[in-house]
């Protein structure tokens, strides 16, 4: 049973797995990693099962000190890492030995890493997942100076699924589905929303993107009654200013939902960093 | 009934059914349980939708089909009357000592005894649940107690906090910002993720407030 004590934490690191789902009817949001390929590919990687406990990283690393023998994978946002003075690739399996510290250093591209151990990380389950929901608090806090973590013991399976993932694009392309309530909108909001480009603003978080760009103004300015929401939902609040939601997102709105990303690319979505312009496609 | 609703998309493995009532939500989201619960990840009621999510990749049933579901005998399609006693009404005892209450009793024209009465005679359905984990709203406020939000939101409004607003009657499950009219507040457990079911309250359930 290997220990790994939090040396430091970076600047918002999370337990996360696949979430929680079926429990949105009673308001718990599904939760789990931002962007689930990364997750289940370094799962993989070190022979878990694909929905294993894993860390989720945000714009930096953490520094980790291992109480123990451990196998490891870093997937997600590039990143540089070392243990020592070896360099840790992304998207490999890597042999940690007892006593050794990994840093794992700034995004280069994206903006989550993942970082799965074989075995999996053992935290209580809330509601069946070891997630941690940044909106309404269910799950283990982020990870904080001093935390020890401890991994399930036992072998875990060959590592498998180690096709290298797309290159993460500078200036993406999301494939939306319009609706469901795109007749709320203006023809020229349409059309918009596919021809101009959003940028990512910093106030965007795993509850969502927040998008700034050309308005998108509403044809009808009644109040929506409030409906259910999915991940990858383009709701619009009255300012005409998107927020794309992404695994954290209350789990019913009153804001109009213009349109879906389809689920393959939210991965691309929660890689996307403050400033970082993006376009929409159908 | 083939007009009962419009299915619209919502993504690649998700759609959203636009019903005519609240108590259609519940019939129909029972129905899709029953005929397509090991398909459906997610059966979510809003207010007059109910937004089905299928598992991603997955082929999606056809839902159309539900549009032969009829109120007769589901649990959201009771309409008896308020004053009825019915075993499957959830009481929530409540304590009015809400910071809101009199000036709720000043906007209505009655005095803080008749605010409480209104509160409690009525008898609630659980429209939809969203905000928080365990929020409910509710449904069947009478019209006297409707009142829009509170211009300035509170930082933090208590735990348990029983409040009106937009129509609805909600309960806090924990302190957390808001802008609802604090009515009362009750000790009643909202939300525990320990307990089975972790929600006191679920979509479609019947509510009715006891005043302490």
């Amino acid at each position: 049973m290997t220990t790994i004590e939090v040396i430091s934490p970076g600047p918002l690191t999370t337990i996360q797995d696949l979430g929680r789902a079926g429990w949105a009817h009673i308001g718990v949001p599904r939760s789990g990693a931002a962007d689930r390929e990364s997750l289940r590919l370094a799962n993989r990687l070190v022979g878990n099962a694909e929905g294993a406990a894993a860390l989720e990283t945000t714009v930096a690393g953490p520094q980790l000190r291992f109480g123990g023998a451990a196998r490891l994978a870093l997937t997600g946002a590039q990143v540089n890492a070392r243990v020592g003075d070896r360099v840790v690739p992304m998207n490999t399996a890597v042999e940690i030995h007892e006593g050794e510290i990994l840093k794992v250093g700034g995004a280069k591209v994206g903006l989550r890493t993942y970082i799965a151990f074989m075995g999996g990380i053992d935290v209580p389950l809330v509601l069946g997942s070891a997630a941690t929901d940044t909106l309404t608090g269910l799950g283990p806090p982020a990870l904080r100076r001093g935390d020890i973590l401890t991994l399930f013991g036992g072998q875990a399976g060959p590592s498998r699924g180690v096709a290298a993932p797309p290159a993460m694009s500078t200036q993406p392309l999301l494939h939306v589905i319009l609706g469901p309530r795109d007749d709320w909108f203006t023809a020229d909001a349409i059309s918009r929303l596919t021809a101009e480009p959003f940028t990512v603003t910093p106030a965007s978080n795993r509850v969502g993107l927040r998008l700034d760009g050309f308005p998108l103004d509403r044809a009808d300015t009644d109040e929506l009654p409030s409906e259910g929401l999915v991940p990858g939902a383009i709701q619009v609040p009255a300012g005409g200013q998107p927020i794309l939601l992404l695994a954290d997102h209350p789990t019913t709105g009153g804001y109009p939902v213009i349109a879906v990303v389809v689920e393959s690319d939210l991965p691309i979505a929660a890689q996307l960093r403050p400033g970082q312009r993006l376009r929409f496609t159908l | 009934m083939t007009d009962m609703f419009t299915i619209r998309a919502v993504g690649d493995h998700g759609v959203l059914l636009e019903l005519k009532s609240n108590a259609t939500v519940h019939a129909v989201a029972a129905a899709a349980r029953e005929r397509f619960g090991d398909q459906l990840v997610e059966v979510v009621p809003g207010h007059s939708t109910l937004l089905l999510v299928c598992q991603a990749g997955s082929v999606m049933p056809d839902f159309s089909q539900l549009a032969t579901v009829t109120l007769t005998g589901s649990k959201g399609s009771t309409h008896a009357d308020a004053g009825s006693p019915d075993a499957s009404v959830i009481s929530i005892p409540v304590r009015y000592d809400g910071d809101d209450l009199t000036v709720v009793a000043r906007a209505v024209g009655v005095d803080r005894e008749r605010v409480i009465e209104l509160h409690c005679a009525a008898r609630y359905t659980v429209a939809f649940m969203g905000f928080a984990p365990g929020f409910p709203y509710l449904v069947g406020l009478p019209r006297e107690l409707e009142l829009p939000r509170l211009e300035v939101p509170r930082l933090a409004v208590p735990a348990g906090s029983v409040a009106v607003a937009a129509g609805y009657c909600g309960i806090y499950p924990r302190s957390s910002p808001g802008g609802w009219n604090l009515l009362g507040h009750t000790d009643v457990t909202l939300f525990d993720p320990a307990c089975d079911p972790p929600a006191l309250l679920a979509p479609g359930d019947h509510v009715r407030f006891e005043p302490l």
